[in-house]
């Protein structure tokens, strides 16, 4: 039994205890700037620890309440609800949906309209995440901002009067550049004898994508999805650009924690959310994981 | 294995349980002959940028003073600006995540109220702990009222960087447009209000701003709801008690309510991130008629030459009158007119290497002539008596503040739950600005303060 175990393991031969000396720098990073501070937020998420006040010197151990006030706050649940929208609409569908169909488009088209299109799209991913809220701001705000002047409606305050609106298809833009080059490659994937084939019986091209062409990248497709919600579930740029206002009107999770935790000081109830959060992303995972599970 | 991990666990518990509220002791004698000495002032202070004037002193002007004062003694003193330009209450975040990890720099400008929630936090000590002997000649030029900035529940922890006062400001240039006297002076709420309506009838202005809403923060605190609230009476906190959804505070909601739901004020600008900022741009732009600010808006905003949104002819342009009550009599203490009042505290980290040092550079930064240096050529209500005779005579707004302010103004209440209900009045601003009633935000606020501070101290 041993034995096996170790043939099983041990496919470089270095033996279990120079494998694990290998190993054992990395392990060390990811147990002090992992597993500690995790486990530091899961027992701060029990305590009614501050960032100043009478509780920053003697936190008290308060059990579940941090978590029972949180669900019972309607600033945490506006937050799931506008998470879950912002989640929904800009990863699942929306860069979902472009991702894909710019890298079924480009499929055929000339390569240097084809380079020059990726090109512009993965820009948007790569640039650092301030410099892009920076632009955009410019673009969305009032008087002098870019859209409202194509508009010729520069009274509007797009960040102020749509800010789910305006998060979303800002996330879009920002995200899609991933789903697009993950659909690239799944696409290559795909038999150009089916293709062909199914050109060749007439099939429409909303027909074909259904018929053969999502049978083979479904693993694809439901990787992609589970990667971009997690992603976007635990994005902060929203908070660069609206800082969750107006009034709470576009506070996500990542941004309501940071909210309560640093400009409120509610370390242990912010952390508490931290941990709701994460249960819920743990969840989304759970149910994409069933979902490929079932292809196999 | 099992039996392993658990006691890990078990230990990464109690390792963690140790480090929360620990606070370190030090001897205030650690270093005092130290011939090598290094230390870090922090401000929310960037040269060119926010508060640059108060910037440029600390990098021209203490510094290398100071470094030659303590050569002269034969000390070689290295002394760090760490400068800030930031929105304050995110330097707020940052000095109380500072001295919590046990860093940050060695003297602290802070607000005056976070002095309450750092020294409960044990964030900041008394003066007298840090430091030992905190004789010091310069405590009888600085006003009793104005020491008060400094102190939380009768203890030093700090000296004051002077006070300041507020009043409305009105762009006297548009004034004259709409037919209004230059040397306007509202003797109520509603001759306000009737002003902004003369206002309204010119093209493209928002005729009156008062700061509300969650993004401005303590400004719409500071600048909006409290003085309003003294015009009706009765201040925040009155006889152990906060005050809840009053008579009082409905009218403040109210009066919100008829200058963001009535078209005189942009209820737009009170919800976007950079509101403030851009109220003041605004202003300068001749775009906003009417604004309730404090002094620093003159000596640091519209000011000519370094101001963060320069009016070039802000001596003719701009006009100021003493804050309203309700009506004549309404106000806190039977006043006609109303004020608030606010400060800097520079403090010494309790975790400093130096104290001795440290206090020798506090009490150099708040000498007569540093504090006359500090002002370079303007004018200022400092904390030192004997500098404002000589200063704030060639300045006729600081002269206002000095002389017809201070006089009526009041303070904050310098308590750690005082933050949590400066947000709720935020909040309740905020909700007049989206477009609910006086009475439901009254009632969310109730809510909200009966969370923070406990229903049995609600007023």
């Amino acid at each position: 039994m041993a034995n096996r175990l170790d043939e099983g393991i041990d496919s470089a031969g270095l033996g279990v205890r120079r494998g694990l000396a290998f190993v054992a720098p990395a392990l060390v990073l990811i147990g002090v700037f992992l597993v500690f501070p995790a486990l530091w937020t899961l027992y701060i998420g029990i305590t009614n620890y501050q960032l100043t006040g009478p509780a920053a010197a003697n936190p008290r151990v308060v059990g579940l309440d941090n978590v029972l006030t949180a669900v019972h706050d309607p600033l945490f649940t506006n937050s799931v609800w506008l998470t879950a929208l912002f989640v929904l609409f800009s990863a699942v569908i929306g860069q979902n949906a472009l991702g894909f169909g710019l890298a079924w488009l480009l499929r055929s088209a000339n390569p240097w309209l084809r380079r020059t299109i990726e090109g512009l799209v993965l820009l948007s991913w790569i640039l650092p995440g301030t410099v892009v809220a920076f632009l955009w701001f410019a673009v969305l705000s009032r008087d002098t901002g870019t859209l409202g002047l194509l508009l010729g409606s520069p009274e509007t305050s797009w960040l102020v009067e749509y800010p789910m609106t305006s998060l979303i298809i800002f996330n879009v833009w920002r995200g899609t550049a991933f789903s697009m080059l993950l659909y690239t490659s799944a696409l290559a994937a795909v038999p150009p004898s089916q293709l062909e084939t199914a050109r060749l019986v007439g099939a429409s091209g909303w027909q074909t994508v259904r018929d053969v062409v999502f049978p083979h990248i479904r693993g694809h497709v439901l990787t992609n999805t589970l990667l971009i919600s997690l992603w976007t579930a635990n994005d902060f740029t929203p908070f660069l650009l609206t800082s969750g206002g107006p009034n709470h009107r576009s506070e996500v999770l990542p941004v309501l924690i940071y909210r309560q935790a640093l400009e409120g000081g509610e370390l242990g109830y912010a952390s508490a959310m931290s941990l709701l959060l994460l249960l819920g992303n743990l969840v989304i995972a759970l149910v994409y994981l069933r979902l490929l599970r079932r292809r196999a | 294995m099992r039996r392993t991990t658990g006691f890990g666990l078990l230990a990464v518990c109690g390792l963690l349980a140790g480090c929360l509220g620990q606070s370190q002791e030090g001897d205030h004698a650690r270093n005092a002959d130290a011939k090598e000495i290094t230390l870090t002032i922090v401000a929310n202070a960037a040269a060119g940028g926010k508060n640059a004037r108060g910037a440029n002193w600390l990098q021209n002007w203490v510094i290398p003073k100071f470094t030659e004062q303590q050569k002269a003694k034969g000390v070689t003193a290295t002394i760090r600006f760490e400068q800030n330009g930031t929105g304050d209450e995110d330097y707020k975040t940052k000095v109380a995540l500072d001295l919590k990890t046990g860093g940050g720099g060695d003297i602290i400008e802070i607000d005056g109220i976070w002095l309450g929630e750092f020294a409960q936090a044990g964030q900041i000590k008394p003066l007298g702990e840090v430091v030992g002997d905190t004789d010091w000649d310069g405590w009888n030029q600085i006003p009793k009222a104005v020491q008060g900035l400094g102190e939380f529940e009768s203890k030093r922890y700090g000296v004051p960087m002077g006070t300041d006062g507020r009043v409305l400001f009105f762009n006297k240039k548009l004034f004259t447009q709409a037919g209004l006297p230059s040397d306007w002076q509202p003797r109520s709420w509603q001759d306000v209000l009737d002003a902004g309506a003369r206002l309204k009838t010119l093209p493209g202005i928002y005729p009156i701003q008062l700061n509300a809403g969650t993004a401005m923060g303590e400004a719409t605190t500071m600048q909006g709801v409290l003085p309003a609230l003294a015009g009706t009476g009765k201040p925040i906190y009155d006889n152990g008690k906060w005050q809840g959804d009053s008579a009082g505070l409905k009218d403040v909601l109210g009066l919100y309510r008829k200058i963001y739901g009535g078209g005189l004020g942009d209820p737009v600008l009170q919800q976007e991130a950079n509101g403030r900022q851009r109220s003041f741009q605004l202003f300068s732009e001749n775009k906003i008629g009417i604004l309730l600010e404090s002094d620093y808006f003159w000596r640091s905003v519209v000011e000519p030459k370094n101001g963060v949104a320069k009016m070039a002819d802000r001596d003719t342009a701009v006009g100021w009158a003493l804050v309203p009550a309700r009506q004549a009599g309404a106000g806190v203490g039977g006043q006609d007119f109303v004020s608030m009042s606010g400060g800097g505290v520079r403090v010494i980290n309790p975790n400093t290497k130096y104290p001795k040092q440290a206090w020798e550079f506090l009490k150099f930064l708040n000498s007569k002539e540093a504090v006359k240096e500090s002002l370079a050529g303007t004018a200022q209500t400092t904390q030192r008596q004997d500098v404002n005779d000589e200063v704030l005579r060639g300045d006729p707004m600081l002269t206002f503040i000095a002389e017809k302010v201070l006089p009526i103004t009041r303070y904050r209440p310098g308590l750690a739950n005082y933050p949590k209900v400066s947000a709720a009045l935020q909040q309740a601003t905020a909700d007049i600005v989206s477009g609910k009633t006086p009475d439901d935000a009254a009632r969310a606020y109730r809510e909200a303060l009966a969370k923070a501070v406990g229903e049995q101290n609600i007023g």
